[in-house]
């Protein structure tokens, strides 16, 4: 299999989380989209660093994975403290830092 | 062989990738994101990068989802409500993600990378595996290592901070 396909499925990917981040409200599966695009920059690392024969992209990979677990983590942290202050959980509704 | 191992983790990886958009309740949505990730780690062997479809598998798969199905437990699924507060916003997105997906598409099919449409370089064949990353996370990587291993602590003590339940007399 050539390079391109894995890089046209990984932006196929990345649209498909950009969308899902556009048309849902839920704070969780705003945080699971976000894990669709971070994976879809990853299989983009880990393609170029096979088509370039070098592994750093792979180490690029690992760190993105590093980051992307602490934004869970953050995250559905914030989710459960919004959960606990009985606020609605819609980021439509959670308007107050709008302005 | 090769390409129907590609095409069928490809079908995983993006029936995964639409099932977490179109499913109501995000419990599925989460299970939807394990078939994702899984078929991603097939892709990434596919790469011949073993380390990372392992970490996929154990970090991913294992660690953070069950996170999620704790949390989506906890909060419940509940629907969401019909209200937008975009008018068209329900057929506006639709039409960026995919302004989305022709953008990067005619980046990548236009690019000038000669080697975009070969199968790569031949590799030895400890080409990613655990040991070739680990020299390269502790040898030329060590500074961004360390600073992931911080951003892991602070993002630690940060949840736990978030999370806590509120002590008395104090305000919120």
């Amino acid at each position: 299999m050539s390079i391109e396909w894995y890089v046209v499925l990984s932006s196929l990917l990345f649209a498909v989380g950009a969308m899902g981040i556009l048309i849902r409200r839920s704070p969780v599966v705003i945080l699971l989209c976000l894990e669709l695009m971070l994976n879809a920059g990853n299989l983009a690392l880990v393609a170029f660093s096979r088509m370039v024969g070098n592994q750093q992209g792979q180490v690029f990979a690992v760190v993105v994975m590093v980051v992307a677990a602490c934004e869970v983590v953050v995250g559905l942290g914030l989710i459960v403290a919004i959960f606990r202050r009985k606020l609605p959980l819609d980021v439509d509704e959670l308007r107050e830092l709008r302005g | 062989m090769e390409e129907v191992l590609f095409f069928l983790a490809a079908l995983g990886a993006l029936g995964g990738a639409v099932g977490v958009i179109a499913l109501r309740n995000p419990f599925y949505g989460v299970l939807a994101l394990i078939v994702h990730l899984f078929s991603l780690a097939v892709l990434f062997l596919l790469l011949s990068s073993a380390f990372v479809a392992a970490a996929q598998v154990v970090v991913y798969a294992g660690a953070v989802m069950v996170l999620y199905v704790f949390v989506v437990a906890y909060v419940g699924g509940g629907g969401e409500s019909a209200w937008e507060s975009i008018p068209g916003q329900r057929f506006l997105a639709p039409l960026l993600g995919i302004a989305i997906f022709v953008e990067l598409a005619i980046a990548v099919l236009a690019s000038s990378l000669l080697a975009l449409g070969t199968d790569g370089p031949d590799v030895k064949a400890g080409f990613g595996d655990p040991a070739a990353i680990g020299y390269l996370l502790l040898e030329k990587f060590l500074v961004p290592f360390e600073a992931s291993s911080i951003l892991l602590l602070l993002a630690a003590v940060g949840a736990i901070v978030l999370a806590q339940r509120k002590r008395e007399g104090e305000s919120a």
